[in-house]
């Protein structure tokens, strides 16, 4: 992508409208009918796998910017952290719906009987301060360093996330592997530009 | 096509239109198989098959869905994959040797396996562990009329199923998500159980080989993983057999595996489950609806312990 074409207001709408895909093909496969035998599981997952894609997605944001130089990915980091909420409210509400129907009961059990469904509930939760505070009165209310402290919670919600996903599924964990592969490449990338940070202070 | 012709009623004709088309697709694109050459003598035997007491009414799940969400980890993890990568499994020629603890240790091949007893219709609810089921018109036979072959000896407790192991043909077991090949095992009474059976087609037809072709157990009272696909070895032993999903899992997969709500996964319910092909879900059974036929063999168990 070439950002010095594109107006910020540019950007932001066209990831705006690309973000919007994914539901945009669970919902078109719900109405044509293509999303295989079972369509729930398929819409459920995906939703979760697209939270985690734009979850890594946002921590990618800062040591790309670090890295390249480009500006580009500051731009669009809040938006793509305020799609990671988005999408993991989808999800959970397919959990909450189709899986379980508002079976209060059944969810409480679930919650703390299941550490997958703990990591990801836990995920949530911790995703909704972020979300809460991505704005610009709030950045200001909180006092940028507050601010930032409070946004490195982000870091936990990947590790939960992607522990949610190694804990569902059964066997073949080749999958979260590779998400753990990318959370441990965008978490060291993000500590070896600290270490650095602080050697040229030194 | 002879096998088109069906003699006399079966529950299984009593389906929505939707199943009846996908059904008449598949028996066109089997015909071709057929003419292909591809187990000419098999087809011949299978017909409607013979109806059976042990059927369920219930709607079926669709030809469609039963052929293309499988869990055969062996050509793959994901549910797709079977249908797409099942077809270079090599079906023929196919032998079951019967070993073990046997008067009589025997290797039979398919043709003579299918001359042993008329194939009869079993609509079964199958429920996967996962959470999800199907009802599924098989065609086969009682695996006691199989196992009776070899006269087990009295020491014999147990029977354990080995299936097929194709490296070349098989792209999931180049990974080691499973101890291939694939193990299971029953207890001897559970295996000479009549609602226990070989199958070897659906839907009157031959089985896909997404679905275990050529010849596979189905134990319609336990979750779907029991029932072992293309089955080439059964032993008979004293102890009971370790099965690939113990091996894996040893807290999450017990040797019983009986459907049971009460009992959950360690990691999900199993209080309930979705019919394919349904959106609200229904409560699962105990035994999955079999306990009349199946509690009796139970009752000296504690099924938490042994799940």
């Amino acid at each position: 992508m070439n950002s010095r074409e594109l107006k910020p207001n540019e950007l932001k709408l066209f990831v705006f409208i690309a973000s919007l895909i994914p539901l945009g093909w669970y919902v078109w496969g719900i109405q044509t009918d293509n999303l295989g035998a079972n369509p729930i599981e398929v819409v459920t997952r995906g939703l979760g796998i697209w939270t985690l894609n734009f979850l890594l997605m946002t921590l990618a944001a800062t040591p790309l910017r670090h890295y390249t130089g480009w500006t580009w990915p500051l731009i669009i980091r809040r938006m793509l952290g305020l799609f990671t909420f988005f999408y993991a409210g989808l999800h959970l509400i397919t959990y909450l719906w189709f899986d379980q129907f508002f079976d209060w009961l059944a969810i409480g059990k679930d919650i703390f009987k299941r550490p997958f469904i703990t990591a990801g509930m836990a995920t949530f939760l911790l995703l909704i301060p972020l979300a809460a505070t991505s704005n610009a009165r709030a950045i200001r209310a909180l006092g940028g360093r507050r601010w930032k402290q409070l946004h490195r919670m982000v870091y936990l919600c990947g590790v939960l996330a992607v522990l949610h996903y190694t804990w569902m599924v059964k066997a073949d964990i080749s999958n979260p592997l590779i998400y753990w592969a990318i959370l441990a490449v965008l978490l060291s990338a993000r500590g070896l530009s600290r270490i650095q940070k602080y050697n040229a202070k030194g | 096509m002879h096998i088109l012709k069906k003699p006399h009623t079966l529950p299984s004709e009593i389906t929505p239109q939707a199943v009846y088309a996908h059904r008449r697709n598949f028996l066109q694109l089997s015909a071709g198989l057929v003419i292909a050459g591809l187990l000419p003598d098999v087809q011949a035997k299978l017909g409607p098959g013979k109806a059976s007491v042990f059927s369920t009414n219930e709607p079926l799940t669709s030809l469609k869905n039963v052929t293309s969400y499988n869990n055969f980890y062996e050509f793959g993890t994901a549910k797709e994959d079977p249908a797409e990568y099942a077809h270079t499994l090599r079906t023929k020629p196919w032998t079951v040797s019967i070993e073990g603890l046997v008067k009589r240790p025997r290797t039979l091949g398919m043709e003579d396996i299918l001359k042993l007893a008329p194939l009869e219709e079993r609509i079964y609810r199958l429920r996967c562990v996962e959470g999800w089921s199907m009802v599924i018109p098989w065609l086969g036979f009682p695996l006691a009329s199989l196992l009776r072959q070899v006269e087990p000896l009295g020491s014999a407790k147990y029977v354990e199923f080995i299936t097929a192991l194709q490296p070349d043909t098989m792209p999931g077991i180049r990974r080691g998500v499973l101890d291939w090949p694939y193990t299971e095992g029953l207890r001897l009474d559970e295996a000479m159980h009549p609602l226990t059976i070989m199958a070897a087609g659906l839907y009157g037809d031959i089985l896909p080989n997404q679905n275990g072709a050529p010849l596979r157990l189905v134990v319609p009272w336990k979750y779907g993983f029991k029932s072992g696909k293309s089955v080439v070895k059964i032993r008979f032993t004293d102890r009971e057999p370790r099965t690939t999903w113990m091996k894996s899992s040893p807290s999450e997969y017990g040797f019983y595996s009986n459907v049971n709500p009460a009992v959950g996964h360690p990691r999900w319910s199993q209080a309930n489950e979705r019919r394919i092909g349904e959106f609200f879900k229904r409560k699962t059974l105990l035994f999955n609806g079999y306990a009349d036929q199946v509690a009796q063999l139970y009752t000296e168990l504690d099924l938490r312990k042994h799940f």
